[in-house]
């Protein structure tokens, strides 16, 4: 029994993986904090300029050490949340192998390389998001991730194409040295288009933020993880790389604002909406993207500080409070805001680290949380334009998270339970807790003692953006009483009172909601418009009709016969008809009247009659211009040909049943029009000078050399007996599958 | 006069077309014969028309005297009768034992790999 409880080495060696990369980082906070940058490359595709190369500044190190370090507490976490899954190994290496796509996005120096381990990212994300693929529901949130991801990274690579092209290089960080070049060049909008289309898809931005509640339908600590902590902040890093270089411009400051500053008040107002607390969380996690875009919008001092305390912040508390939410699910079996209560004795660690990271996401003294809301307040304050709808919109958003913060980390614990629990609720193990109490107690940590975080991170990343570290504003808890203190306090009463309405806010939220436009049905809806659409042209091209097929075929080469005809100007220059002598005449409309006597009778012996008459006259053909092997071949064939014909007549029913017509207008006009072009050409390949040289040699070489004297015999026998051998293979292997045709016995029917 | 052959094969090759284009499967194959033949004639008028004159090196001599038909395209025409006639005989089996196992030569009928919509 322990041992099927135990996932073996798939469970401890990625968590020792994931640790030795965090230390291994924590070694780079000394020199990166001192102003260096590192970089190390390797070529990669050198011709066309790609190479391997990674940078470690101040805002990558931030994003690598988060990821590394949440890293080993989720892994930690999953081994005891998923003990004894069967599919753990696969479970880990999925999840580590993430985790080593993500560091190399945030490292990478490189557009193409940044660019592969994006979509590195979105596929592992695929993979865990789908990793329940058993039902229903994880196969179409796995399915939705990737697409609306993949749809925006196919948008991405076009932009970071151009990028390169436009800037003659792919490396990021001399694009960035050049930024004014690029704002200044005409192209500057497309790229800069295409790039916010495949962040804004990533980091789940309004219009496109569907698919990341849905993406809850991995596992948990999955869901802490890629969609809350790092993953979804992938669009956001890049919107920060590239902020040096392109941030500025009216259209980056308002698409990034607008965009940003809605998704946070939409995804806030969507997240008390929700009773499951997981899905509560995610729709904060949606707000907590939307201020970082918003502050990504401006360049200000504050704001930059404000983005990169806020990042920090976010990644702890909100990875804290899923992998708490996971305790919950694991330990009572239930999510439902509604049902869970009075945790608080049975679970004590778990609701401390509730506690702490609630308190950090609501904002309140002491926490890291509350100075990342006061320098958000700084920030946005110093928006330019409108800073009042800005304010507003911030105020809203941080009034709805601290209400959700209560209903999800206050009202489980220390609340009356709403139902009966599906199972006895229980303390977490220690592998379960540890990691949220760390995350948790960090952002108290860092809340007493800012400093921490002011010269290790935080200046560091203000000097990646501003280029000069001193430009980062201090993060401390009393900045005495200003505006954004004032508007601190509102938040609170706002969130206090939105939190004591909530149950009857959510009631009327989710009546307001249902009879709005919903994004979700809205992407059924489009999928099952592709659909619908690739079968409308499935049954227009391929209608299952033979000769719908075979009308294609030869209109096909009609057009690429006569286009090309028309196109080169090679049409025939004039027709001479040379000797007409009556013989000759006569041997054509033999032909001619044969040809047109099989397209129209309907009787079969009088097709297979007309048959046998062209077949003679082309053998005629062949003796009258000096080709007796030909026609004696000719011949031959063309009886076997009518006998096998006649044979299979015996079995076969009439052309056409009694009282049908056999005429095709269309296809007529069709058919003259592949045989006028067919003369055509052949006239104009005849305009031109006959190459001999082939014929030459094999008239001088024949006897000589191969001692015959039939030269057509020479050539098929001997300098061509490859081909000849072929020939004859051609007609074993028909043989051969005829005789197995007739062989077998048919299904039904009377068959041999 | 190799305008006229062009001519009698542009006929040759539209009454194909037009055959082959046909419901039933027999016509089609009555289209195959046509147009392989078609394609026999193009070949061989490609490589000029000679009256009489074989290409054969007589008795005593080294190579062909005078002006003898061109030898090559007679022996890519040869190659392809054959084939051709591989292809016909392939064709005739396969849509005779298609007849006796659907019971139709009507090509609209053979709907067994691609049915009609809402037919399984």
């Amino acid at each position: 029994m322990a041992q099927s409880k135990s996932n073996g080495i798939a469970g401890w060696l990625p968590i020792f993986v994931a640790a030795g990369l965090f230390v291994w980082f924590c070694q780079f906070i000394a020199p990166v904090s001192e102003g260096q940058v590192l970089r190390v490359a390797w070529d990669w595709v050198p011709s066309l300029g790609i190479a391997l190369s990674f940078v470690i500044d101040g805002l990558s190190l931030t994003f690598a050490l988060l990821i590394s370090g949440i890293g080993t507490l989720v892994l930690l976490y999953s081994n005891t949340y998923l003990a004894g899954h069967p599919q753990y190994a696969r479970f880990a290496l999925f999840l580590t192998s993430f985790m080593l796509a993500m560091l190399g996005l945030v490292l990478a120096d490189n557009l193409i390389a940044l660019f592969v381990f994006w979509e590195l990212t979105t596929i592992t994300s695929y993979l865990l998001i789908g990793f329940g693929h058993e039902t229903e529901k994880g196969r179409r949130s796995a399915l939705q991730a990737l697409f609306v991801t993949g749809a925006g990274a196919l948008a991405l690579l076009a932009g970071l194409i151009m990028l390169g092209i436009t800037m003659g290089t792919f490396e990021l960080s001399e694009i960035l040295q050049r930024g004014d070049e690029l704002k200044a060049h005409a192209l500057y909008l497309p790229i800069l288009i295409l790039i916010l289309c495949g962040t804004f898809t990533k980091s789940a931005q309004f219009p496109f933020h569907f698919w990341l509640p849905n993406a809850m339908a991995a596992p948990t600590p999955v869901s802490a993880f890629l969609h809350s902590a790092t993953m979804v902040k992938a669009g956001v890093y890049l919107m920060a790389r590239l902020h040096p270089g392109m941030a500025g411009t009216d259209v980056w400051f308002w698409t990034l604002s607008i965009a940003g500053a809605f998704t946070a008040v939409f995804a806030s107002i969507l997240a008390l909406r929700q009773t499951d607390l997981k899905q509560a969380l995610a729709y904060t996690t949606l707000m907590a993207l939307g201020v970082l875009t918003l502050f990504l919008g401006q360049g200000s001092e504050y704001g930059m500080t404000a983005f990169v305390t806020f990042l920090i912040v976010h990644s702890l508390y909100k990875a804290s409070l899923f992998l708490v939410v996971g305790c919950i699910d694991h330990s009572t079996g239930s999510r439902e805001a509604g049902v869970l209560g009075g945790l608080g004795r049975a679970m004590p660690m778990t609701a401390f680290a509730a506690a702490l990271a609630a308190i950090s996401m609501a904002g309140l003294p002491p926490f890291l949380g509350f100075i990342g809301k006061e320098l958000k307040y700084a920030g946005v304050l110093e928006v330019a334009g409108e800073p009042f709808v800005f304010t507003a919109a911030l105020v809203a958003a941080n009034a709805l998270m601290f209400a959700v913060a209560a209903v999800v980390a206050f009202k489980p614990f220390w609340r009356p339970a709403g139902g009966a629990l599906p199972r006895q609720p229980h303390e977490a193990p220690w592998q379960m807790w540890i990691g949220p109490v760390i995350l948790a107690v960090l952002g108290l940590v860092f809340g007493v003692m800012p400093g921490l975080l002011q010269t290790t991170l935080v200046n560091p990343t203000v000097d990646t953006f501003l280029g000069d570290a001193g430009k980062a504003k201090e993060l401390k808890l009393w900045a005495g009483v200003n505006l954004p203190l004032i508007l601190s306090g509102l938040t609170i009463v706002l969130g206090l009172i939105l939190y004591l309405v909530h149950g009857a806010l959510r009631n009327a939220l989710a009546r307001i909601m249902d009879a709005g436009p919903n994004f979700d049905r809205g992407w059924d809806r489009f999928l099952k418009g592709l659909k619908g659409f690739a079968a409308w042209q499935t049954r227009t091209i391929q209608t299952g009709v033979l000769r719908w097929y075979i009308f294609a075929t030869f209109l096909t080469v009609l057009i690429a016969l006569g286009g090309t005809m028309i196109a080169k100007n090679a049409a025939p220059q004039t027709i001479t008809f040379g000797d007409l002598s009556w013989k000759n005449v006569a041997l054509m409309l033999l032909i001619v009247s044969g040809a047109l006597l099989t397209a129209i009778t309907r009787s079969r012996i009088t097709a297979m009659a007309a048959l046998g008459v062209v077949g003679i006259g082309v053998a005629m053909v062949f003796i009258v211009y000096g080709a007796p092997d030909v026609a004696i071949t000719q011949l031959l064939v063309e009886t076997l040909v009518v006998v096998l014909v006649a044979v299979a007549l015996l079995r076969l029913p009439y052309l056409d049943p009694t009282g049908i017509k056999d005429v095709r207008p269309f296809d007529a006009v069709l058919a003259l029009f592949v045989g006028l072009v067919t003369t055509l050409i052949l006239l104009a390949v005849l305009e031109t000078p006959l190459d001999r040289r082939l014929t030459d040699y094999f008239e001088t070489a024949s006897w000589p050399e191969a001692f015959g004297r039939n030269i057509v015999n020479v050539i098929l026998v001997d300098f061509r007996a490859l081909d000849t051998f072929g020939e004859i293979a051609v007609v074993v292997i028909a043989a051969l599958s005829a005789y197995a045709l007739l062989r077998t016995t048919a299904p039904k029917g009377d068959g041999k | 006069m190799e305008a006229l052959l062009a001519i009698t094969i542009g006929i040759l090759v539209a009454c194909a077309v037009y055959l082959m284009l046909a419901r039933s499967v027999l016509r089609f194959i009555f289209g195959l014969i046509l147009i392989s033949n078609a394609a026999n004639l193009i070949i061989f008028a490609s490589g000029r028309l000679t009256n009489g004159a074989p290409p054969l090196i007589p008795e005593g001599a080294d190579a062909p005297v005078g002006l003898v038909a061109n030898a090559l395209p007679q022996a890519l025409v040869l190659t392809a009768i054959v084939i051709g006639f591989g292809l016909f005989a392939f064709a005739l089996i396969l849509m005779f034992r298609t007849y006796t196992t659907l019971g139709t030569l009507n090509s609209d009928d053979m709907r067994v790999a691609e049915p009609r919509e809402g037919q399984n």
